[in-house]
């Protein structure tokens, strides 16, 4: 399932574990998932799984199932409703076919076989998977979204530093290249894996399922995953997060939302970063909250300065109050 | 920007559930809201499918525009964007189709090749 957007496929990608320096290419067996299915899409599976043994019967179904699209959804619906996170996705198009999955799949005599599958249904049944994975352990998962240079890292870094004390935080970070990233966060003092997405340009879900066999967060834990730099491609693509978090900086455009509307209505938490810059740049907050919420009335926004850490704790008390929830959750 | 990968997932998909015979035609359903130009799929489809038991299949695009209902006078109206508000001004509307993004069907080829 590579390069969904166009910008090449997996096998540039490489994960780096800062803890430990080991370097593993995400080419491979799981790159083959893109063209080749026929060839057997199971390898690409037992690989990004073999880390999450045992951890949910989820990974037991992965597995098995290589035959036909029809397949994939089936295991999507259950998964989802077992966990019963929120999932935006509309799955209108529920199928009738589960019974088709095995051998040929049936045509009319015109040769017309019923598919019934959603084009990205292989990423968000793998995202389903990495969802009920961390529901199971009780682990807050965000997914970190914005332009480049937003301050995404930043933020990171004070985050860690002002609540180590309190929380055990990892990161994935995604960049098409280099760990400087990665060695940031490590430096700020969480574990963290860089997963460098090559000539991808958004991180998918099995890249965080490899990420995760690498950083093995702690049961309880909040897991920061921080996506590649680009306000596109990231919004459709599930990675299994409890919720997206996009980050606008007061240096970028208030019309941001209204370009973006598909990223920023995939949102639930808006950071508006760099305010201390704002008696320094043109930026008119009123504007660009009023645009976010023209895309997504229920956004919820936090105006903060990672740099000088203004408006922070109202972000730390919502990041308390979900890894509550977590918790609460498991035993519901 | 991500219809090459999005071709791509289809040629994979389908030729998966093809099992090595030869694909004649290929359906989609797209919504006029899920972020995807049906032009740019067409374009990529045919190098994506180069080399592959879809290659020369054709691509068939049902549109399926956008339609919301609001939340708060019950109103369904067509819409095309993601966030275009009711003609009774609330903002809070549900989307009731316009981001599909899925594979109907495939055609195989009849005869054997």
């Amino acid at each position: 399932m590579c390069g969904h957007c166009g910008c090449g496929d997996k096998s540039g990608a490489t994960i780096l574990n800062l803890q430990t320096g080991k370097e593993a290419a995400m080419g491979g067996h799981s790159h083959d998932h893109d063209g080749a299915h026929a060839e057997g899409a199971s390898h690409g599976r037992d690989h990004g799984h073999q880390h999450q043994n045992g951890h949910s019967h989820a990974h037991a179904h992965a597995v098995s199932h290589s035959h036909g699209p029809a397949h994939h959804h089936d295991h999507f619906h259950e998964h989802v409703h077992a966990d019963g996170t929120r999932h935006r996705h509309d799955h209108s198009h529920d199928d009738a076919h589960h019974d088709h999955s095995h051998g040929h799949p049936a045509a009319t005599a015109d040769g017309v076989v019923e598919l019934e599958t959603r084009i990205l249904a292989k990423n968000d049944a793998l995202a389903a998977k990495n969802r009920s994975w961390f529901s199971g352990r009780e682990i807050l998962a965000l997914n970190l979204v914005s332009s480049p240079g937003s301050g995404k890292t930043t933020l990171l870094e004070r985050t860690i530093g002002d609540l180590k004390a309190e929380l055990k935080l990892y990161v994935i970070e995604g960049d098409q290249a280099t760990a400087n990233d990665g060695e940031r966060i490590r430096a700020a003092g969480a574990p963290a894996v860089q997963v460098n997405t090559g000539t991808g340009c958004h991180l998918e879900a099995d890249m965080v399922a490899r990420g995760l066999a690498e950083l093995k967060p702690a049961v309880g834990s909040l897991v920061m995953i921080e996506n590649v730099g680009n306000l596109v491609c990231p919004a459709m693509f599930d990675l299994g997060e409890r919720a997206k978090v996009v980050i606008l900086s007061v240096t970028e455009g208030e019309d941001k939302p209204l370009k973006y509307p598909h990223m920023f209505r995939a949102a639930e938490i808006m950071i508006l970063n760099k305010i201390d810059l704002l008696p320094y740049v043109d930026f008119d907050v009123s504007r660009a909250l009023a645009n976010a919420r023209e895309v997504n009335p229920d956004i919820r926004v936090f105006q903060v300065s990672a740099r000088s850490g203004a408006g922070l704790e109202d972000w730390y008390r919502w990041l308390r109050g979900e890894i509550s929830k977590c918790h609460e959750a498991a035993f519901a | 920007m991500h219809e090459l990968g999005i071709a791509r997932n289809i040629v994979a998909i389908v030729g998966d559930a093809a099992q090595g015979r030869r694909v004649r035609r290929v359906t989609l359903d797209v919504g006029e809201l899920s972020g995807v130009m049906t032009e740019a799929i067409l374009f990529c489809f045919a190098a994506a499918a180069e080399g592959t038991v879809l290659q020369g299949a054709r691509l068939e695009i049902r549109q399926i525009e956008g339609r919301a209902r609001c939340d708060d006078c019950g109103a369904d109206f067509v819409t095309d964007t993601l966030f275009t508000p009711c003609g009774c001004g609330s903002r809070r509307c549900r989307r009731l189709q316009g981001e599909e993004l899925n594979i109907k069907s495939m055609e195989l080829e009849t005869e054997i090749a």
